[in-house]
């Protein structure tokens, strides 16, 4: 029994099938990276792992135990499983501390004093401790992704989702939140990213998965998916990233 | 348009920056002709600026004329019967327009407190989610379609009048004073309540989904994150109808209330004036306008903290 576990998701917004059976395990430890072109539905399996979107079919275990369909706390099964978006969305009225500690405080009835020193300790490890009674919208996006990735490692999940989370970052800026993940990965964080960084996920992952048309089309070690692909789809895929420079 | 010519010409009409923007205009023709079109144009620019100088102060010159005009007109009536110095300088009279004015500012300030937190807890209501939610949201819905729809003048006699009339349990012995903040409160409430529901409404669901993925419920989201946004977002159409609640407070005198308004019109009857009019209007005047101010600089500071150089 894989920590988490996908059988047969399906997904649909409206007439549009997103997901259309989706079969994965993920092992504790794991790096997943799905990748494949924008609309394939990478953000949409992230979402529907935690529960920001429901399924319509199939069925997601983690840790032996069901979190979709009927019945189920969402809120629990949120507190184990971390998202971080594209687009960062912290909160703008808050102060980053606060962006940092409110869940904890709030879902986990930690202290204040107790939530601040984690989130400070949360702050070294990322270098930004001096911009903790800063404003988000006065951070550089680099720096505001690293503390949107905190914030979601300040509930100390057990598995982090990471939803193309350099994709609205100016190139320069990549790096530094890479190496957070990369560090991350080293930790033995159970992590799934979707991502468009080809040589990072070539780098970091357990498993490559290309999902194509709502399905997962290929999966595998990252180097039979980037070198060796097996499949037609795969092929043209990572040919066209090579040709564009991207691995 | 090298020249502004058209613009000058209207300008005209506006001594006495108009002549500038004139003659700034024929020196660029001029130029235009010899060929220094870089001089011309910024000969061009000049009479461009100088006509609209010339509107600007031509307005408020004949603005002042004609506020004058209308003073003096008809052997000083106007100034006589709105502005009758004998009233304006009378300290009894202010202290007893103060009075009453004390009153509208007792019941705008309670009823502005109430509305700030009934109208929020309105739109949330409105705002709740799911189908087991539905009758509750309609419960809103119906009450701001109804006291929206009410002019405030009915509001404030059905209320005030009829609720002491049927002798309704607790608030049949309220004072006048009490029914005037709960009709204000009323009418109020669901104004600002569609204020506070437009501004819950434009914090992108985005924001949402980062807090209920962290494990928020979702009244901690609404409560943390949402509507402290949200109502940052509204100050200013906020502020908007609360001065629009200060000023229908007048209103109240409807009841019998000794207010700023039917002490302004005892005042008239006794001295054959409408000059405590005018007195009531330089105290609503000096609430409103500082408020005003004051909130702009409140705005002002808070988008300084939290916004970075945009």
């Amino acid at each position: 029994m894989a920590f988490l576990e996908l059988r047969d998701v399906h997904k649909r917004f409206g007439s549009n099938e997103v997901l259309r059976g989706i079969n994965l395990d993920v092992e504790l430890h794991q790096v997943v990276c799905l990748i494949g072109a924008s609309g394939s539905g990478k953000s949409t399996l992230l979402r529907c792992i935690n529960q920001l979107e429901t399924i319509d079919g199939g069925e997601i275990r983690l840790g032996g135990d069901r979190v979709s369909g009927r019945g189920i706390d969402v809120d629990v099964l949120r507190r184990e499983v971390g998202i971080v978006f594209q687009s960062f969305n912290l909160f703008p009225h808050q102060t980053v501390l606060k962006n940092i500690t409110l869940a904890p405080v709030k879902v986990l009835g930690f202290t204040k004093e107790l939530a601040e020193e984690r989130g400070i300790a949360l702050l070294k490890r990322i270098g930004l401790e001096e911009k903790a009674k800063e404003y988000p919208d006065r951070l550089s996006g680099g720096q505001q992704q690293r503390v949107a990735i905190v914030r979601a490692l300040a509930m100390e999940p057990r598995l982090l989702l990471l939803d193309e989370i350099t994709s609205a970052l100016d190139p320069e800026l990549v790096g530094e939140v890479l190496n957070i993940v990369r560090d991350l990965a080293k930790d033995g964080m159970t992590m799934m990213l979707a991502t468009h960084e080809m040589g990072f996920a070539k780098e970091v992952s357990s498993k490559v998965c290309f999902l194509h048309e709502g399905v997962i089309h290929e999966e595998g070690p990252p180097e039979q998916i980037f070198e060796h692909p097996q499949q037609d789809r795969t092929k043209a895929f990572v040919q066209r990233i090579i040709e564009a420079g991207r691995l | 348009m090298l020249t502004y010519r058209k613009a000058a010409t209207i300008a005209l009409l506006f001594p006495p920056a108009g002549v500038p923007a004139m003659v700034h205009s024929i020196r660029a023709s001029r130029l235009a002709r010899e060929g220094e079109i870089e001089s011309a144009r910024h000969e061009g620019e000049r009479a461009r600026d100088w006509s609209w100088y010339a509107v600007g102060i031509g307005l408020s010159v004949y603005s002042v004329a004609f506020l004058t005009w209308l003073l003096l007109a008809n052997n000083h009536a106007v100034a006589r019967v709105f502005f009758g110095w004998a009233t304006l300088t009378d300290g009894a009279a202010w202290k007893s327009m103060l009075k009453g004015f004390w009153i509208n500012v007792q019941v705008f300030v309670i009823a502005e407190i109430i509305v700030l937190v009934w109208a929020l807890v309105v739109a949330v209501m409105r705002l709740l989610p799911g189908p087991a939610c539905r009758p509750i949201r309609f419960l809103a819905t119906v009450y701001v379609d109804v006291f929206r729809g009410v002019p405030s003048l009915l509001v404030i006699y059905i209320v005030g009048l009829g609720l002491a009339q049927a002798n309704v349990p607790i608030v049949g012995d309220f004072s006048d004073i009490q029914y005037a903040i709960i009709a204000l409160s009323l009418t109020y409430g669901a104004y600002v309540s569609e204020v506070y529901r437009a501004g819950i409404e434009s914090v992108h669901w985005s924001q949402t989904a980062a807090a209920r993925s962290l494990g928020l419920t979702y009244s901690q989201t609404m409560r943390h994150v949402v509507v402290p946004q949200a109502v940052r977002r509204v100050i200013p159409p906020l502020l908007n109808d609360f001065i629009g609640l200060q000023k229908d407070t007048a209103l109240i005198s409807v009841l019998g209330v000794l207010d700023v308004v039917n002490r302004a019109r005892f005042i008239n009857n006794s001295r054959g004036t409408l000059a405590a009019y005018s007195m009531a209007a330089i105290l609503f005047l000096l609430v409103t306008i500082p408020f005003t101010r004051w909130l702009d600089g409140l705005i002002r500071r808070q988008q300084a903290k939290t916004l970075a150089g945009r």
